[in-house]
């Protein structure tokens, strides 16, 4: 049984990570469809979790999110095995475009093809990001009511690190520890206030 | 037998110091491997960043097997690979280890509740910049004069319906953006 978990774990990052064009926050998505969606053996919240670990860790993200996704799933044999699955693709496909990489890169049709896959994969995450979007007010549901303190601070932290990330060019590690301390702020603040009420 | 070593101990340092993804390591490669071992010219840099940005896989990781290849042939992929990612098996690893242990707490919880949105938000911005990319009109066809890549517009459309709608597998949809896109060219031009 646990073989087949990791024959799965290997397969399902081998194959993600032939797909994942355009960069580390690719592989989240296509990590998320796998092991949240689908096989379920992550929960939505934590992949978050994971997202930002990987984020905010040095190294290629698409590695550093296999390496957690593995470890989840089976611990430290997870995580070679996720990791194997993760850089044997690019190892393999480099080392034989690199036979004769001034064709490869100059074919028409390869260029073609190439940037027909980036729409598909601009695709893919803004779907996934709808979804996500939609998990993340759900889970903060509070007896029918629509609106709430806690989703209008979700909705606004949600558009201020949209903003301060692509339009102010704030260093993604600075935006995390930002929303970090303030929900460290946040969390005290609650307690003080029930504290009060006692 | 030295040069692997020192193909090691570069690739290593690229994967210890890039925070951030692909782009931020690009610095740190050009200095590793263009100016400081030689290893490879300006124009095989540039080379080697764009089959990195056609291809998929971490731009570090292609980065590493290319000039692998080049030094030493198929060990020293291998060896500059590993030395790319030990750093984040070792951090990320130790990181992930701590997560499990201390995120059952409470303030633990309420850190990483407030840092999912910016997550969120940091996945948009890459989702959107890929768009911008994909739907520029340079170098496309079927679209001159025109502000947008029209064939990149409908593309997009039916992939993200197909995804949306259909439940198509990323990949799926990914692999048949890719061919539509052949056979729009192949229709038309």
């Amino acid at each position: 049984m646990n073989n087949k978990k990791l024959l799965t774990l290997f397969l399902a990052t081998l194959k993600i990570s032939a797909f994942t064009f355009g960069g580390g926050f690719v592989i989240i998505p296509l990590l998320r469809r796998k092991f949240v969606e689908e096989l379920k053996w992550i929960d939505e919240e934590e992949m978050l979790d994971l997202t930002a670990i990987a984020q905010s860790s040095p190294g290629a993200v698409a590695v550093n999110a296999s390496i957690l996704v593995g470890y989840r799933v089976a611990g430290l044999t997870g995580a070679v095995v996720s990791v194997l699955g993760t850089v044997i693709p690019p190892l393999f496909i480099i080392s034989v475009i690199s036979l004769f990489y001034q064709a490869f890169r100059d074919n028409k049709y390869v260029n073609i093809v190439m940037a027909g896959m980036l729409c598909g994969v601009a695709a893919v995450i803004l779907d996934v990001v709808i979804s996500m979007i939609g998990v993340l007010f759900k889970a903060k549901s509070a007896g029918g009511k629509v609106i709430t303190v806690d989703r209008v601070i979700s909705a606004v932290m949600l558009t201020g690190a949209f903003v301060a990330g692509r339009y102010l060019k704030i260093n993604i590690i600075f935006i995390i520890l930002f929303c970090g301390f303030f929900g460290l702020a946040q969390h005290f603040y609650k307690k003080a206030k029930e504290k009060k009420k006692l | 037998m030295k040069l692997l070593i020192d193909l090691f101990l570069s690739f290593f340092q690229i994967g210890l110091l890039s925070f951030g993804g692909g782009y931020a390591a690009m610095p740190l490669i050009k200095e590793q491997v263009v100016e400081l071992h030689g290893w490879l010219s300006m124009s095989g840099f540039a080379d080697i960043i764009t089959i990195a940005e056609m291809t998929p896989g971490p731009v570090a990781i292609n980065c590493a097997t290319f000039v692998g290849i080049q030094v030493a042939g198929i060990p020293g992929a291998v060896i500059a690979t590993l030395g790319c990612i030990a750093p984040s098996c070792l951090i990320v690893t130790a990181l992930a280890w701590v997560y499990y242990k201390y995120k059952g707490l409470d303030t633990v919880k309420a850190v990483l509740a407030s840092i999912r949105p910016a997550i969120i938000a940091m996945i948009a911005s890459a989702g959107l910049s890929l768009l911008e990319l994909s739907v520029r009109p340079e170098g496309s066809f079927l679209c001159e004069g025109l502000p947008v890549n029209i064939v990149a517009v409908i593309v997009f459309a039916l992939a993200f319906l197909a995804g949306k709608k259909f439940k198509a597998s990323p990949i799926s949809v990914i692999a048949g953006s890719g061919v539509l896109t052949l056979l729009i060219y192949l229709v038309f031009v």
